[in-house]
Parts: C-alpha cells; sequence; structure tokens
C-alpha cells in the first residue's frame, strides 16, 4: 500500500494523511493507491502538511507498517527514548520499529 | 571569554528580527518550502525525523553559566527538556516548533546567543581547543583568533552561497585536539621570532572521502590573516565545484588541483585583497584578546585528598594538568554507560552552570568529543566538584575510553541516517561497562557513524563503526586505525560489515587482539599501526 | 524585467551581449555573465561598459557575488545588475557585493525587499559597498 505522510508546518509533528485530513497517528493513514500525487500537492499548497512524501507500506492487523526502518521512526519516535515517544508505555513498541 | 558590544548584540538583534518576519511568512504562504529552506538552514533549523531540530551555535565551543541556563531553559520551555551537545562544539535541539523559534531566538539573544550559521552552504561555527587559556603547551590562547573569524565570517556577503558548507578550526598548540588537519581550513598558531602568526592549511574533511588538509602557507601574520582567509574563500566560492554535492566541499577542489594550485591561486588573490583594506588594524584582535585574559587565579596549590576511590580513579581518568600551579582542567563526561553520547538533561545542564560559576570563573567548554569542560578548577575544589557530578550522573571516569564514544544522532532522530548509532554504543559501552577492563585497554577513541555524512567523525576514529543501508537493513562497518589528533590519520574499512551485535562482538575480539599482542605502553592505535590488520582481521572474520 | 534599481543615471536601452561576443570585438556597452565566466576577463574594458548583467540560474550558486565584487574592486562604475533567481532574502547580499539593480525572474515584494534592505545596519566586514565595518567603527 502507498501512505502519504509529512511534517505539520508549524509544530513539525509527523503527520499520516488520512483519507479526510492529517493525524500523527499512523494507524490512522489510508492506502492513497495511485492518487497520492494529487492529494500532496493540494494539502502541500493549502499548507495543511509541509515536505510531504509517499511511502511503502504493509497492512498489518495493527494497520499500516511503513516498508522502511525510517518511516517506522517518524511513526513512533526515537527507539532509545521510549519516553519521548507516542507509545511512552507500551514495550513492543520499540519492536515494531526495528 | 568576548563580550558583545553594542555593535555585536544589534547584529544578533537584527537576524531575530529578519528571521521572526521570514517565519511570519513561510507560515502565511508567501514563501515556499523550497525558497525557505536555505534561510532556515542558515539559522540552524533542520526538519528533521520527528520534528524540526535547532542548532544553537557556541562559538569555539566556550560559554559562561548564564548562557548554559538559558541552554537548560530552552530545553524546557521548548523542547523535551534536554539537549545534545555536538562534535562541533554546539547544542542540538530535537523537538522544535517552527512556529516558536523566533521567540527562542529572542530569548537567546539576550544571552549574546543565537543559531546564526549553524548550517546551509556558509562558513560554520569557528571550532577550537577545549582547552584553551588552560593549556600549558598553546603558544597563545587560540580563542581570540577564533572570534576575529567569527565575526568575519558573519553574513559575509560574497560567501553565503558556496559550493557547500565551510568548516574552520584553530588551534594553538602541537597536540591537535580540535581534529584541526580535518577541516576545510585549519589554523595551527606559532611563533616566528617572536611573532604570532598561523599556520594555514586548507583541504580537509571527513564525510564521504575523508582527507587531511595539507599546508598551504606556513606563516600568515595576524594582520594579513582575514585578507588570506578572505582569498582562500574567493578561491573557492569561483571554482569549487558546483555539479555535485558530494564533489562541493574546498577538499576536493585542493584534491584535483593539486595543493600547489591552489596556493598559487590563494596567493594571487591575496595579493589583490590586500590592497582592499578589509584587515582590521592590530589593536581590534588586541581588544578581543583583553576578553580572554587569564582569571584571578590564587596561589594556592593544594593536592586533592585521594582517600576516596572512586574520585582518586576519577581525577587520574578525567582531570588534566593546568598550566597554573595549583588548578586543573576537569573533563565532564556526557557518556554515561548505556546512556546516549553528548545528551544533557536541563537539569545537569543546571548543574554544570552551577559548577562552573562556582569553581571554574564562570567558564564552561563544549569539545568535539560531546563532552564538556570546565576550564580552571582548584585544585582544592575538585572533591566538591566530584561529588556534585557524582550526584548528577555525570561523574563517569571513561575520559578517552573505550566507553567514551563519540555518536551521532543517526537513524534515531536523523533524516540523512542510513543506520541508527546510539542503540550499537550503548551495546559497546554496556559490554565494556567494567571501568578496570576500561582503564586497561587505555586510550581507545571509538566514533560511530549513523552515515557516509560521518557526523560522528568515524574516519578519525581509532575504531570506527560506520552504519549503512544494506538491502533496506543496518549494518555496520568497522574502520581501524583512524586519529584526529597530531598523528592524524584516517581509518581503514577492515572487512565485511556485521548487524548490530556482530559489531560489537567484532570491536570486542578487536580488544583481545590488541591486549594479546602489545607492547610496553602501546594505545589499540600504536599496536595496530605496527601489527597491520591481518592479526585483527583473523580473529575476527576466522 | 528590471524591477529594482538604485541608480540616478538612465538605464542603458542596450540589449547584453555574451562574454565571448564582448571579448570577440563588439562595441557593446552592456555585458552578460554566467557563473563560470571569468569576470577579471572585463577589466580592460570596464570604461567601456554602462551595464553588466551577472546571470543567477540558480540562487544557491553564489559566484555572481564573487564576480560582482571583484568588478567593483577593479574600479567599475556602470550598472551591475543580478538577473534570474533571485530572491528577496539574497537582495541585501548582493547590494554589498556591489549590485545596484536586479532584474528577478519571480516578482518580489517590495514591502518584503524594502524590509530587507533596512533589516540591518551594522557590519563585520568591508565589503563593495559604502558601509563602514564595524572594526573600523570600534577604531577609527
Amino acid at each position: 500500500m502507498k501512505l502519504l505522510t509529512g511534517n505539520e508546518l508549524g509544530s513539525g509533528a509527523v503527520t499520516w494523511w488520512t483519507g479526510s485530513g492529517w493525524s500523527i497517528h499512523v494507524e490512522d493513514s489510508v492506502d492513497v493507491g495511485e492518487g497520492g500525487e494529487a492529494i500532496l500537492h493540494a494539502e502541500e499548497g493549502a499548507r495543511r502538511v509541509n515536505a510531504p512524501y509517499i511511502i511503502d507500506a504493509i497492512g498489518t492487523p495493527e494497520g499500516p507498517r511503513p516498508a522502511h526502518i525510517k518511516d517506522r521512526v517518524r511513526a513512533l519516535g526515537p527507539t532509545v527514548r521510549p519516553d519521548l515517544t507516542l507509545k511512552p508505555a507500551d514495550p513492543a513498541a520499540g519492536e515494531w520499529v526495528i | 571569554m568576548y563580550k558583545y558590544d553594542n555593535y555585536d548584540q544589534a547584529i544578533v538583534d537584527a537576524r531575530v528580527a529578519e528571521f521572526r518576519d521570514q517565519v511570519k511568512r513561510r507560515l502565511a504562504g508567501e514563501i515556499t518550502e523550497d525558497q525557505f529552506k536555505p534561510l532556515r538552514l542558515m539559522n540552524g533549523l533542520y526538519l528533521q525525523l520527528h520534528a524540526y531540530m535547532l542548532r544553537v551555535a557556541i562559538p569555539y565551543g566556550t560559554m559562561d553559566s548564564r548562557q548554559m541556563r538559558m541552554l537548560a531553559h530552552i530545553a524546557r520551555k521548548y523542547d523535551r527538556d534536554y539537549g545534545h551537545f555536538t562534535t562541533r562544539q554546539n547544542i542540538q535541539y530535537n523537538w522544535i516548533k517552527l512556529e516558536e523559534c523566533p521567540d527562542l531566538l529572542e530569548e537567546l539573544a539576550t544571552v549574546e546567543m543565537h543559531a546564526i550559521q549553524t548550517s546551509g552552504n556558509c562558513i560554520r561555527n569557528i571550532s577550537s581547543d577545549q582547552y584553551a587559556g588552560a593549556a600549558a603547551d598553546e603558544v597563545a590562547d587560540p580563542r581570540p583568533w577564533a572570534e576575529l573569524l567569527r565575526q568575519w565570517s558573519t553574513f559575509h556577503p560574497e560567501f553565503s552561497y558556496l559550493p557547500r558548507k565551510f568548516k574552520i578550526a584553530v588551534i594553538a598548540s602541537p597536540e591537535d585536539r580540535a581534529a584541526m588537519r580535518l577541516h576545510d581550513i585549519g589554523l595551527e598558531l606559532v611563533k616566528q621570532d617572536g611573532v604570532l602568526g598561523a599556520r594555514v592549511f586548507v583541504g580537509g574533511g571527513m564525510g564521504r572521502t575523508p582527507m587531511i588538509a595539507p599546508e598551504i602557507n606556513p606563516f600568515v601574520k595576524a594582520d594579513d590573516l582575514l585578507s588570506y582567509i578572505e582569498a582562500c574563500l574567493r578561491v573557492y566560492n569561483r571554482y569549487g565545484r558546483r555539479d555535485n554535492i558530494y564533489k562541493a566541499r574546498i577538499k576536493i577542489l585542493v584534491h584535483e588541483i593539486g595543493a600547489d594550485t591552489y596556493r598559487a591561486q590563494v596567493e594571487e588573490e591575496f595579493k589583490h585583497v590586500k590592497t582592499l583594506g578589509i584587515d582590521p588594524p592590530l589593536a581590534e584582535l588586541e581588544r578581543i584578546s583583553a576578553f580572554f585574559a587569564p582569571p584571578a587565579f590564587d596561589s594556592s596549590d593544594v593536592e586533592p585528598d585521594r582517600s576516596d576511590p572512586d574520585f582518586a580513579v576519577w581525577l587520574d581518568q578525567n582531570v588534566k594538568p593546568h598550566k597554573q600551579a595549583g588548578y586543573a582542567i576537569v573533563n565532564i563526561s556526557l557518556k554515561p554507560i548505556g546512556g546516549i553520547p553528548g545528551d544533557a538533561s536541563s537539569a545537569q545542564i543546571n548543574v554544570m552552570a552551577d559548577l562552573a560559576e562556582q569553581y571554574s570563573f564562570d567558564e564552561l567548554r563544549v569539545t568535539h568529543a560531546q563532552n564538556i569542560v570546565l576550564p580552571h578548577v582548584a585544585k582544592r575544589d575538585l572533591y566538591a566538584v566530584w561529588l556534585a557530578l557524582r550526584e548528577a550522573e555525570l561523574a563517569d571516569a571513561n575520559l578517552d575510553l573505550i566507553s567514551d564514544i563519540i555518536a551521532c544522532p543517526g537513524l534515531d532522530y536523523c533524516s540523512l541516517a542510513n543506520a541508527r548509532s546510539i542503540p550499537v554504543a550503548q551495546k559497546i559501552a554496556t559490554r565494556f561497562a567494567d571501568l578496570d577492563r576500561q582503564r586497561d585497554l587505555g586510550e581507545l577513541k571509538l566514533k560511530i557513524s549513523g552515515c557516509i555524512n560521518a557526523c560522528g567523525h568515524h574516519h578519525a576514529g581509532h575504531i570506527g563503526i560506520l552504519g549503512v543501508d544494506r538491502k533496506g537493513v543496518e549494518n555496520y562497518q568497522l574502520t581501524f586505525g583512524g586519529s584526529g589528533a597530531e598523528d592524524v590519520s584516517i581509518g581503514k574499512i577492515i572487512g565485511p560489515g556485521f548487524d548490530e551485535d556482530g559489531v560489537v562482538d567484532a570491536v570486542e575480539k578487536a580488544t583481545e587482539v590488541y591486549k594479546n599482542l602489545r607492547e610496553g605502553d602501546e594505545r589499540f592505535l600504536d599496536t595496530y599501526r605496527r601489527v597491520g590488520l591481518d592479526p585483527f582481521k583473523e580473529a575476527i572474520y576466522g | 524585467m528590471v524591477e529594482y534599481r538604485y541608480r540616478d543615471d538612465e538605464i542603458s536601452e542596450q540589449p547584453s551581449v555574451t562574454l565571448d561576443a564582448f571579448l570577440d570585438q563588439s562595441n557593446a556597452t552592456a555585458v552578460r555573465l554566467e557563473p563560470d565566466d571569468d569576470a577579471r576577463a572585463l577589466i580592460p574594458f570596464l570604461d567601456r561598459l554602462a551595464l553588466i548583467e551577472i546571470a543567477f540560474p540558480k540562487y544557491r550558486d553564489g559566484r555572481g557575488y564573487s564576480s560582482a565584487r571583484i568588478l567593483r574592486e577593479a574600479g567599475y562604475t556602470g550598472e551591475l545588475r543580478a538577473q534570474g533567481d533571485v530572491l528577496v532574502d539574497q537582495i541585501a547580499f548582493m547590494r554589498r557585493c556591489g549590485f545596484d539593480s536586479f532584474a528577478p525572474e519571480g516578482s518580489l515584494n517590495p514591502d518584503a525587499v524594502e524590509r530587507a534592505l533596512s533589516t540591518y545596519d551594522q557590519f563585520y566586514q568591508k565589503a563593495a559597498d559604502a558601509a563602514v565595518p564595524v572594526w573600523k567603527l570600534r577604531h577609527g
């Protein structure tokens, strides 16, 4: 599947396209299929996202899992500071990234 | 240390206002990201993996307690309560919001700090020796020259769109504690017939193609320095490659045309630039130098009480001799076993600020090895300093030992990275946690980079580790034999790469080979240079 | 289109020729320098020239800043124009390098240009403009 991701312009937070808007949680992201570029340009032009790009991901029971480790690190947070990630209380979160 | 006058302050304040306006225009959509990017980079603001990252300049690594406390305040108010000290003596914050950055910079400006030119294709922070003003082997304090260069390079109108970034280091002793030869321009202050001048090296660097800077001029006088450096930069700006960003540093130019040709071009340009009158009078260097006069040392000379064995170990490992009798240089390790190299919490930053104010004539330094120095501590105060450091978990006695690892932030933070570097550092430090074992191994400078850009300086590591992406999986290459000191050398890859646990095992095997083969008081680096790679390769790859 | 010009004299109507064409025997009074042209090639002819246009095909390519200063250092007093990918945040640096007219590809907001030119009134270095560097203010 293809996910559209980027950063919030003002805060810099990592965001994921949900189909109707943007979420900081990769679990909320949707497969943009082949139509991602058009959404990317529209959202970037309206400044609802900064530095957007499209990535490959695999669907899993827990939700989309980005294919590249770099985007999994973006999705969760630094593996060496679980307390700063989106899932500080989840010991399995680091495993999901690696 | 240097203190701003009205002119310095006006320039930084103007920059704060300018960036505030640029951010406003970006948020309003008046400029695109593509147009805004070079502007925010020239102000040290990156878009990284998790958020915006801000790199605050710490000119030649020198600060006072007021500035250090501001760094703690910034960490608490604008970030997540910690900062990361870098291999260029700066500090980085990883969780900055663009919309808050103008206020952050305004606060920094109140203590004479900024983020000017800490990124971008311009002249970056001038780095220097962390023991400046305290080391017995220096011919002079190098920092006044670094300050002169800082001012000259700030908003230089001709050199703000160079082919690539430009890094300058200044030292003043035969021992190179700042990796000077691995900079775009390295200066070593020397004396000739009693006159102070600079030996100029141009064309060093790490990154994709590491190179050692050749000497371009054996002696440039103080009142010719800025004209000479201006000539060096102009030749680079005009003729440096712009077709390929991996071939755009000055080291490539000097290598491709040859040091002799580069020197000749610089000499010709220098003759011309010298007619323009751009050099300040010597009075300006004298004015700046007055800020670096030695502090008011007292005459006490009390050896510390070594009866606490942990204190004695720290004393022997982390405390270095000072040129002034009765004083010492304290190294504070930011490399606790299992911790993140170079990181400090806001609480720890405040502890270090307090110690500097109370015990070090209100001065601290950041080292390119990502540690902190209190340069002027009276020996009678060392025990009190150590107790305070221990309470703040800043007393690891591992300076220059295998667990004193330089590591870039790597794939946990950096969008350029191919592999995570911090977990490798943590695993190695944990494997060698036993301090006696570390001390037995002795000086072993291990450096880890998460990508070929080499921000972890792995080429200059006695042992270097480079993280690469091998078909989507993190992989680690080992290099041996690098050094950033005056015995400068570039490490060589030893063979095929390893996974994360594999590289930790390989490092351990290498240390075993060293212990078996070492003679006398050879360091790991010396044994490697004497016996070569084969014994190590055999042990590691079988 | 020349949008910003900081000279009092008449703008030259002459079209600029390339450096090669100029050197190859030309009566032109206006020359255009590309980033990889050697500005010093014009030094023998500066008093014949009313306009030197320096191309900035990409704003990141900063060679034109050196070209401009070199020409001013050689005594050129005619119009020195920056043309191409010129962004408002570069105008102040360009003025300091000796440019006195600008023909940006994109259009620039005049208020932004005004602000860019008035943000700084202290400068650390001596350059090609009339600004007195801070070190000189300190020591006279």
